[in-house]
This record gives structure tokens, sequence and C-alpha cells, in this order.
């Protein structure tokens, strides 16, 4: 894991207030239509997923990726 | 007229010189603190910051020391001879005073600011302290002469004033005038807090749990399962090493660069918690279903404590918070080596 020149997800003004739960479901969304349009690896989608990956608790990921695999994720993916 | 000129009169017996020189003890009284803060804040070896478990601190002066840790302090001491003969002056200085980024028993004031945010706080509030003294002495000095004066024996035949229109508009204005003073200063820090600056560098996300924190560092992830995750519990009391603080102490401290600013996404995973470092000036409920972010910029070096503020259950008081700020040269070492074999151990368990 690179620790040195890493960036991590920029103040959004879609989102100014404190909670940003919005703005990480907002970046999954972004990353999951990005892989429907573009297909996976490409750099523009990368982008997005680290973006949610720096913003979203693990558990959240982890049960969005669960119910997306299920068909049961409530989200237009 | 006449009204007025009796009115002044009997205000004139209420509020006398003793009265202006009780306000002047005042006024000076948070003059010194005042002057005493900046002085320390000036000299930045006095606020190094180094935590309660390196330096016996000033709460430790108070008891005699046990045989275990004079022992530990002729150690200390024989260590710092192999120090250059200045820094043993300044941290001779640090002892006697010991500003500590923890509490301290008994304490009165804030701890020391290590963000500009809780700079701003306690400026903020001296600027408040010093109306309030104002109003304080003169309020109280005024009730003091009132009582004494109009006893029954010493003034059978008290005055009937009733009104006095020009005295009233006055005692209407001039504390109206006082909260604008105060909102100023205040409005000031408020608006600064929502003030977008710089995009962070860095992305921690707390979350808290019944009844331990769990730190989240997601921003070297290249997929969604490796993540640089670990508990932070707090030590027992069993456990603790001399110098440790009680309750305050951790095994996995939060290990953030200092002079960077970071974005910190406080969460939490089944009931409220509230993420809350006074040093820092920062105190954050974690709600669960929510991300709270709040942003900091560490200024200095050093290890600051804090502890759970909303009550979370039985174990509430005992899930501290301990950040550990590094330089930025280190921080990167400090992952490296530190964090990513603590992440690999809980991976392993």
């Amino acid at each position: 894991m690179q620790v040195e020149e890493v960036k991590t997800a920029p103040i959004d003004m879609r989102f100014p207030g404190a909670n940003q739960a919005r703005h990480c479901y907002t970046r999954y969304l972004e990353y999951h239509k990005c892989i429907e349009a573009k297909g996976k690896g490409v750099p523009e989608c990368e982008k997005f997923a680290r973006y949610y990956r720096s913003l979203c608790p693990l558990e959240w990921i982890e049960r969005w990726n669960e119910q997306r695999e299920l068909g049961i994720f409530p989200g237009p993916v | 007229m006449r009204e007025l000129g009796i009115l002044l009169t009997e205000f004139g017996r209420l509020a006398g010189l003793r009265e202006i020189g009780l306000m002047l003890l005042g006024i000076s009284v948070v003059y010194l603190e005042c002057l005493l803060t900046a002085l320390l804040s000036v000299m930045p070896e006095l606020m190094s910051g180094e935590c309660l478990s390196d330096h016996l601190c000033l709460c430790k002066e108070r008891a005699p020391l046990r045989e275990s840790e004079i022992e530990w302090k002729n150690h200390w001491e024989e260590q710092s001879k192999n120090e250059p003969k200045q820094m043993i002056v300044l941290e001779w200085l640090f002892l006697t005073i010991a500003p500590c980024d923890a509490a301290e028993p008994w304490q009165l004031g804030s701890q020391d600011a290590a963000t500009p945010m809780m700079q701003g706080i306690i400026d903020l509030h001296h600027d408040i302290f010093f109306f309030l003294i104002l109003i304080l002495v003169f309020v109280s000095r005024i009730l003091v002469r009132a009582l004494w004066h109009f006893h029954y024996k010493k003034n059978p035949i008290p005055q009937r004033i009733v009104h006095g229109t020009t005295i009233e508009i006055l005692r209407t204005i001039f504390p109206s005038i006082i909260p604008m003073f105060i909102a100023i200063p205040s409005f000031a820090l408020l608006y600064s807090m929502d003030e977008v600056v710089v995009d962070p560098a860095i992305t921690i996300k707390a979350i808290g749990h019944q009844w331990y924190r769990t730190y989240e560092y997601s921003d070297y992830n290249s997929s969604d399962e490796q993540s640089l995750t670990f508990d932070s519990y707090t030590i027992p009391e069993d456990d603790l090493e001399l110098g440790q603080s009680r309750l305050l102490e951790v095994d996995n401290r939060v290990v953030v660069p200092a002079q960077t600013h970071l974005r910190i996404i406080v969460t939490s995973a089944d009931v409220l918690h509230s993420w809350a470092v006074p040093s820092l000036g920062v105190k954050c409920d974690a709600v669960p279903g929510r991300l709270n972010q709040t942003s900091i910029l560490v200024q200095r070096e050093g290890v600051y404590y804090g502890q759970c503020s909303e009550i979370c259950g039985t174990n509430h008081a005992f899930m501290p918070i301990v950040v550990e700020a590094v330089s930025r040269k280190d921080y990167g070492s400090r992952v490296s080596n530190q964090l990513i074999p603590q992440t690999n151990q809980i991976a392993e368990a």
C-alpha cells in the first residue's frame, strides 16, 4: 500500500453540511454507474472508487455489496 | 431634571469609589490571566505537548512519591543528564507549569490548544469572561450596598423614587451593547468553522462501538476489502504502566500527521457515542446511520486525550480516545510499520 502521495475525497459542495452520508452514498452510486457505462478497471471509475472507500465505513460498503449481489440493493444501480 | 439629580445622587451613593476600585480589581484579574496565556503561547517550548506518560506532571507532584515512582524518577533524571543543558532548563520549566493535553485533577481552565479552533474557543472565552467580571462586580457591589445601607434602624425613611426616564433608557441601552461586543468574536469564530479553505489531505473514520472504537484509514485502498482498520480498546486499570493515566489510555492510538488538514468522519455501529478531544477543540456525535464530518488541523506534535461524550451504556466511561500527532515525515513510516501490522493482526484473529 502506498502511503506517501495519496489524496482523499475532496470537499464536495453538493454536500456542504456535517452529514456526509449522502456524499458517501452518491460516490458509491457514481462508481457503479460508471462501471456499468465504461466497464471495470477504467481510471475515471477508479477515482470514484477511491472516494467512496475513503468516506464510507467498511460495514456500509460490505452491506451494500452484499445487497447488490442478492439483487436487493435499494438504490438505482 | 430634579428627579434626574436625585437619581444620580442615589446612584452615586450606591456606586461609590469603592465600587470602581473593585471593578478595576476584577478587570486586572482577567487582564493578568490573558497576559499569562499570551506569554505561554509565545514560548513554544513550553507548549511541547508531551503526554502524561512521558513526564511527571503537576498532578504527580502533589502526592508523595511511592518507592517505585522514586526509582522511575531517578531513572528518568539519569536519562535527562545526557541532554543538552537548554533542554533540561526548558523541561524543568515544563514540569513546574506542566501543560498536559489531558485533564488534570481539579483542573479549572481549558486544556492547552493544539488546533486553531481550540485557540479560538479559548480566546472567545477570555473575551466573554472580561464582560462577565465587569457585570458581576458591578451588580454584586450594588446589591451589597443596597442591603447594607437600607437597614430599618440606619435608614428608617427610605426613598420612594419610582420613575426616572433617562436612567431607565440608559440602563436598557448599555446592557444591550455588551452582548453586541460579545457577539462579534463569537460569530466570527462560528462562521470561521464553516469556511472551506483547503481540501483535506487525509480522511480518518472513527466508528464507535459498545464499548470500543474502530479507526479506518481507507485512503490507501485498492479494493473494497483492503483497509487499514484497527480497534482501540481502553487499557484496564490493572494493566496500566507507571505514568499512564487511568481511564485515558488505549492500546492502539490514532496516529495523525501534524500540520495537515484532516477530515474525521465520525459514526457509530450501534448506539450514540461521541468523539471528543478537548485539546483539539473537537466534539462530534457518533450517530448510527450518519457520517458526521469534522475538520481539524493539529498544529503541534503530541498526544491528546479525550473521552466518550455521549452516554452509551455500562462502559461509557471506559472508551477513551487518544490522538497521536507525529511529524509528516514520520507519519508514513508509522502507518506502514505500526498500523498495517495492527490491521493484519486483527484480520488474522
